[in-house]
C-alpha cells in the first residue's frame, strides 16, 4: 500500500484544529510550546469561542504564538502580558482573554505584573510555560532554573549563594485570593497532554464563568537550551524538574476564598 | 453655553474624560496629578457611562493596560507625572510601534530623579523627541489654562484616533493644581461595541470572525526590509501631522521685534511680560506653541523675517530652544535665538523675563539693528 492510499479522508482519525493556522511552526523539534499551542487551539475550537478570544503573546520563544492560533492577538512587552490582558478584559468583559508566557517573561521581568493581576483576580487565563531557562535569547538562567543547572549565564551550574534560589512561582500564585484554579501540568507524553488539556479546559471554563484568574503552569523542556535530544530532555525533566516542581492541582476553589487545604 | 464651573486643572481632566466618552482610565498615584484618579473614583463613572477606572500596581502596568485596552479599539487614557512617565516609556514605544490611539497626560514636576513636586517643563525632550526607544513621535498638546485642560482631552482622543498614534497632554503641576473657571463640554456617549467595530474593527482585537484574517496588534517585524517600510510609514504619518495639525497662538506678534516663545505655564507668565515690555516701549510679542509636536516651525520662519530675536522662555535648562533654532536654521535664516529658564519647580516672574530679554538683546536694543549669530 502506498502513502496516498493511506492518507484518505475515510482513514482520518485525528486532525489539525480549525483554530490552528497552516503556518509552519518555528519551534525546535521536541519543544513543548507547539504541543501547548495545539491544545489551546483545539479547546478554543471545541468550546466554540474563537470569535470571543483575545490572546496576549509574550516575549520569548512564543513571541510568534499569533502566527499559529487563529484568533485576535496582542503582542506584549517582555513580562507585561498580564497588564495588557487586564486592559483588554476589563473593557471587554464578554471576551475570553488569555496570556501565554514563559518563565523569563512571567517569573522574572514580569513578576510584578503577574502577582498583581492574579491578586486582583482578573478574569483571565494564564498559561505559564516553565522550561527553566531563557530559550529565545540562547539559554540564560531563569528564576526557575534548578539548583546546579548549567546555563549560559551559570556555566558552572546555578549556585544559590551567587545566583539566588530557584523560584516556585506557582506556589506563590496559589496563595493569592484572586485565583480560582492553579495547577501544574506537563505535556511530555500522551497521558500528560490529555491531563493538561483537561486542566486548560477547566481554566477556560472558569474564565467564561467569571471566576477570576486561572493559572496553569506547564513544566516543559527546552532541548536546545538544555543541549539534549528531545528524548533525553524529557527524561531529564522527569528526573530533575518534577521532584522540584511536582505536578498536580495547587488550588481549585473560587475567587476570594482562602487557599484550599488540598 | 456649556456648564460653567470653578475647578482644578486635574479635576477637569477627569471630568472631561467622562464627558468625552472615554472607555477606560488606568493610572498610579503621583503628585501633582493624583486628583485625576481621585476625581474619577469619586465620580464613579462606571455607574453613569460605564467607564472603567482602575488603580494599577505601577506606571509600567498602567501603560500596558492602556496598550491592551487601546488594542481592543477603545478610547483609553492614563495620567502621571515625570518619574512615572519615565517608567511608561517602554509602553509608549510599544503603543507607537503598534500604532494604537490613546491619551497620556504628564503633569510635570521638577527633576531629574525624584526631584520636586513643584511645576516644571523639563520633560519637553522626553515628550517631543521620543522618550522611549525607536523612531517614533507622539502628538503633544500643551494647555495653558484649565479650560484648555478640558478641551484637549477630547482633542487629544480625536487626533490619536485620526493618526492611530499616542497623544500626550503635556502640562505641569501649576496648571494641574490651579483653579479657574471652566466651561465643560456636553456629554458624548461612549461608542457601542458596534461602533467600535466600525471605527477600529479593521485592526483591533474585537474578536476574529470566520470571514476575516486574525487581527494582530504588534510592533514586532523580524524582516528588516518590512520593518524599514513600517518606519517610513510612521515618518510619513508624522509629516502629515506637521502639515495638518500644528497649532499655536500669536499674541501681539504683528509688529513685534522680539518674540517670546513659551508654552503652558511659562506662556501665561510671558503674556504679562509682553505688557511690561510694551509699557517700556519694547515691541515684544508672544508665540505660544499649542502642539509641541508638531512644532510650529512655519510660524517661527515667518516671524524670523522681521524679528530681531527670539527668547525661548522655559521652566527648564533650555530644551524647546533647540527646536526654535532648528526651525530658524532650516528656513535659511539666522535670527538670534536665546533662552531664559528657571528650574527645580520655580516659575519665572514676568519682570524677570523682561530683564532677561533686555540683557540678552542689549546690543539690538541699543543699536536698533538685527545682529546675527
Ligand atoms: C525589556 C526586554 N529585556 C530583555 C529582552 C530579551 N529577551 C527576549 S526573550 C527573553 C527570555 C525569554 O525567556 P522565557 O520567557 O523563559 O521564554 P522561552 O524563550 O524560554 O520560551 C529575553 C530576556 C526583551 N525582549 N525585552
Amino acid at each position: 500500500m502506498e502513502l496516498k492510499d493511506i492518507i484518505k479522508p475515510e482513514n482520518l482519525v485525528y486532525d489539525k484544529s480549525q483554530v490552528q493556522t497552516d503556518t509552519i511552526m518555528h519551534y525546535c523539534p521536541g519543544c513543548s510550546h507547539g504541543v501547548v499551542h495545539k491544545v489551546i487551539a483545539e479547546l478554543i475550537g471545541e468550546l466554540g469561542i474563537q470569535e470571543r478570544t483575545v490572546g496576549i503573546a509574550p516575549v520569548g520563544c512564543a513571541v510568534f504564538a499569533y502566527n499559529y492560533i487563529d484568533v485576535d492577538w496582542q503582542e506584549a512587552a517582555h513580562g507585561r502580558a498580564p497588564a495588557v490582558a487586564t486592559g483588554v478584559a476589563r473593557l471587554n468583559p464578554d471576551k475570553f482573554v488569555f496570556t501565554y508566557q514563559g518563565d523569563g517573561d512571567l517569573a522574572s521581568i514580569g513578576s510584578g505584573e503577574i502577582m498583581h493581576a492574579c491578586n486582583r483576580g482578573e478574569n483571565i487565563l494564564v498559561v505559564f510555560i516553565n522550561n527553566g531557562i531563557y530559550g529565545m535569547t540562547g539559554g540564560q538562567m531563569a528564576p526557575t532554573t534548578l539548583d546546579g543547572m548549567v546555563t549560559s549565564t551559570t556555566p558552572f551550574g546555578r549556585n544559590a549563594d551567587l545566583n539566588g534560589y530557584p523560584m516556585k512561582i506557582t506556589e506563590l500564585i496559589a496563595q493569592l485570593p484572586g485565583t480560582s484554579y492553579v495547577t501544574r501540568q506537563a505535556v511530555h507524553n500522551a497521558a500528560s497532554v490529555r491531563k493538561c488539556k483537561r486542566a486548560i479546559k477547566k481554566g477556560i471554563q472558569n474564565v467564561l464563568a467569571k471566576k477570576g484568574t486561572s493559572f496553569i503552569e506547564v513544566v516543559s523542556t527546552c532541548n536546545s537550551g538544555w543541549k539534549m535530544t528531545p528524548v533525553a530532555a524529557n527524561k531529564w525533566m522527569e528526573d530533575n524538574m518534577f521532584p522540584f516542581y511536582p505536578l498536580g492541582d495547587l488550588k481549585d476553589g473560587v475567587k476570594g476564598e482562602p487557599v484550599s487545604k488540598n | 453655553m456649556g456648564e460653567l464651573r470653578l475647578m482644578k486643572g486635574n479635576e477637569v481632566l477627569a471630568e472631561a474624560a467622562i464627558r468625552c466618552g472615554c472607555d477606560g482610565y488606568f493610572g498610579y498615584p503621583i503628585t501633582p496629578q493624583s486628583e485625576v484618579m481621585e476625581t474619577l473614583m469619586a465620580r464613579q463613572p462606571w455607574n453613569e457611562t460605564g467607564m472603567t477606572v482602575l488603580q494599577a500596581e505601577s506606571e509600567v502596568a498602567s501603560i500596558n493596560m492602556v496598550y491592551g485596552a487601546a488594542g481592543s479599539g477603545k478610547k483609553v487614557m492614563t495620567s502621571s507625572s515625570s518619574p512615572g512617565i519615565s517608567l511608561m516609556a517602554e509602553g509608549i514605544s510599544y503603543i507607537a510601534g503598534a500604532e494604537l490611539p490613546c491619551l497620556i497626560i504628564n503633569v510635570q514636576r521638577g527633576g531629574p530623579g525624584l526631584g520636586t513636586i513643584q511645576p516644571s517643563q523639563a520633560d519637553y525632550f522626553q515628550s517631543v523627541k521620543g522618550g522611549g526607544h525607536g523612531d517614533y513621535k507622539m502628538i503633544v498638546l500643551a494647555p495653558a489654562s484649565v479650560q484648555e485642560m478640558n478641551d484637549f482631552v477630547d482633542l487629544g482622543f480625536e487626533l490619536a484616533f485620526k493618526y492611530r498614534n499616542p497623544a500626550m497632554i503635556l502640562t505641569d503641576g501649576a496648571i494641574g493644581q490651579m483653579m479657574e473657571r471652566v466651561e465643560l463640554a456636553d456629554f458624548k456617549p461612549r461608542w457601542t461595541d458596534e461602533e467600535v467595530k466600525t471605527k477600529s474593527g479593521a485592526w483591533a482585537t474585537v474578536g476574529k470572525t470566520t470571514d476575516r484574517e486574525r487581527n494582530v496588534v504588534t510592533s514586532l517585524e523580524m524582516d528588516s526590509a518590512k520593518m524599514e517600510a513600517n518606519n517610513l510609514r510612521f515618518q510619513q504619518k508624522y509629516k502629515q501631522m506637521e502639515e495638518e495639525d500644528c497649532r499655536y497662538e500669536e499674541i501681539r506678534c504683528d509688529d513685534a521685534e522680539y518674540i517670546l516663545v513659551a508654552f503652558g505655564t511659562s506662556s501665561r507668565v510671558c503674556q504679562k511680560s509682553v505688557e511690561i515690555a510694551r509699557a517700556k516701549g519694547l515691541k515684544v510679542g508672544l508665540l505660544r506653541p499649542i502642539t509641541l509636536f508638531p512644532f510650529p516651525k512655519k510660524a517661527i520662519n515667518r516671524l524670523a523675517e522681521k524679528a530681531k530675536g527670539f527668547l525661548s522662555v522655559e521652566m527648564s535648562a533650555g530644551q524647546m530652544i533647540e527646536d526654535i533654532k532648528l526651525a530658524v536654521y532650516e528656513a535659511g535664516k539666522n535670527t538670534r535665538v536665546e533662552h531664559f529658564g528657571r528650574m527645580g519647580g520655580i516659575i519665572p516672574a514676568p519682570g524677570e523675563v523682561v530683564e532677561a530679554l533686555e540683557e540678552k538683546f542689549s546690543w539690538e536694543i541699543s543699536y536698533g539693528v538685527k545682529r546675527y549669530y
